[in-house]
């Protein structure tokens, strides 16, 4: 059943893919990435200060935050991906959704994990039904759903089809997540920036601040060398099937 | 008006069709009969402080029976291979959708109707707050779950295990909803004097509800391509 999936655009794509030369782009971000993570572990542990009343364990809310926001960022990604593959329909645009999301679920499970870690330790308890914990863990069933539509069965651009409209889907969901269980639950998550009516900042020390926004740029960093990788890997094993479909279709001639 | 006029078609076929049968609605009715008889189990009716969970237990009722009646509504289609048919008849896809939903929504009206009531007597419950608040709670809620359940059943229907993936779409995507209608559910029926707040939960779930119908509205056409 699955070989004959694959072999109705065969012809079609071929020439559509037939990029994948050395380039030195991966190589540069993979340079940049290690240095850049290299100095945000320095200054997590030499630079910035240690915090008065939660103490070393606090050297987690770095990295903490740094993932959240390149797994909203890489979802972000797959949204637009999504769009634009309803749009134009190529497969490089449903390749970069599928990638994108699957890195920003790997970045979702480490929120979710360092998360309890530092909560034991500065509220006391490992977990709190609280809005932006509770928004993180629907946000991962979300894109958990959306990994299990990418595992169906049938030609990929009936799942490229579907991935893309439960993408949008997903996406739209999250600020209503978000509200709905502000609402539900009172505040405990500490605000860190801004200061404006509702948003009361709790206040950050400069060099903490200086060394949060190091080490979100190393992650983001991290995501840009996984997603070129992965989408090159992921062109490869398209590939792979097509040869292997073309060679079936000339031994069966 | 042809939009309306083909959905209202499809609707009537698929009614016409579970009334010959009484498959679905029967299943779903006797699920939420099911459902009540393990929910008795699990929080001792004669305790008190049971009554606290009431509002929560309605809405599970209406989730787990919900699934199975969205889970059929396209694989039916699909089974008598009529997909197909639906897909190259004289109508768009936002037709299909919105019959679909009238035809879903009405078989979920029709458990709510005959499940709430004998949860309310099986449980002894005394309702405090307002009954037309209550209803118009549960038609905005079921509103809501239906028409983003009707969208992602026929997404789901694509697939071979569409009983299995059907859940794991379609509870992450409407926590929102059911957030707020357990909380306004809660209020309507035990304390009414917080009625501004049940309000609020009013307005989110149905800004929610316009939002994902109109969403819906416009992906309908990418998940139902030939």
């Amino acid at each position: 059943m699955s070989m004959n999936l694959e072999r109705e655009k065969v012809a079609l794509q071929l020439s559509e893919s037939a990029e994948t030369k050395d380039s030195i782009i991966p190589k540069i971000l993979l340079g940049c990435t290690m240095v850049s993570i290299l100095v945000a572990i320095y200054l997590i542990f030499m630079f910035a200060p240690i915090e008065k009343t939660m103490g070393p364990v606090q050297k987690i809310f770095y990295f903490h935050v740094g993932s959240a926001t390149t797994a909203f960022i890489a979802f972000f990604v797959t949204f637009v991906y999504s769009i634009l593959y309803l749009e134009k329909r190529k497969r490089i645009f449903d390749t970069y959704a599928y990638v994108s999301a699957e890195i920003g679920l790997v970045f979702t499970t480490l929120v979710l994990l360092t998360g309890p870690i530092w909560a034991k330790s500065a509220w006391n308890t490992w977990w709190v039904w609280e809005p932006r914990l509770t928004t993180t863990l629907i946000l991962w069933f979300i894109y958990m759903a959306y990994i299990m539509i990418r595992q169906m069965d049938g030609v990929w651009d009936k799942k490229a089809r579907l991935c893309a409209v439960f993408g949008i889907i997903g996406f739209a969901d999250v600020p209503i997540v978000f509200f709905a269980i502000r609402w539900w639950q009172t505040k405990l998550h500490p605000i860190v920036f801004g200061n404006g009516v509702t948003q009361k900042g709790g206040g950050i020390e400069d060099t903490m601040l200086f060394t949060m926004f190091v080490s979100m740029g190393a992650l983001i960093l991290l995501y840009t060398y996984l997603l070129n990788r992965g989408v090159s890997f992921e062109s490869m094993k398209i590939k792979v099937n097509q040869y292997k479909e073309q060679l079936r279709e000339e031994l069966e001639k | 008006m042809t939009l309306l006029k083909t959905a209202f078609l499809l609707a009537k076929k698929d009614l016409y069709s579970e009334l010959k049968t009484k498959q679905v609605l029967a299943t779903m009715i006797i699920f939420a009969g099911l459902t009540i008889l393990v929910f008795s189990f699990a929080f001792d009716p004669a305790n008190n402080t049971t009554k606290a969970v009431i509002p929560g237990v309605i809405w599970v009722i209406i989730c787990f029976s919900g699934i199975l009646g969205l889970n059929r509504s396209f694989l039916s289609e699909q089974r008598n291979d009529t997909m197909q048919g639906l897909l190259i008849a004289p109508m768009d896809a936002q037709s299909i959708y919105l019959g679909k939903f009238i035809a879903n929504f009405s078989m979920i009206l029709i458990v709510e109707i005959v499940a709430i009531p004998f949860l309310f007597l099986l449980f002894d419950f005394k309702i405090l707050g307002s009954i037309p608040y209550f209803i118009l709670v549960m038609f905005i809620g079921s509103f809501g779950f239906i028409s983003i359940g009707t969208f992602l059943a026929s997404l789901a229907a694509n697939s071979k295990s569409s009983e299995m993936l059907l859940p794991l779409l379609l509870f992450p995507i409407t926590s929102p909803i059911l957030i707020g209608v357990v909380q306004a559910t809660r209020i309507m029926l035990t304390n009414i004097e917080n009625l501004a707040s049940a309000l609020a939960w009013i307005q989110l779930v149905s800004a929610y509800d316009v939002i994902f119908f109109v969403l819906c509205f416009i992906l309908i056409d990418y998940v139902l391509e030939v």
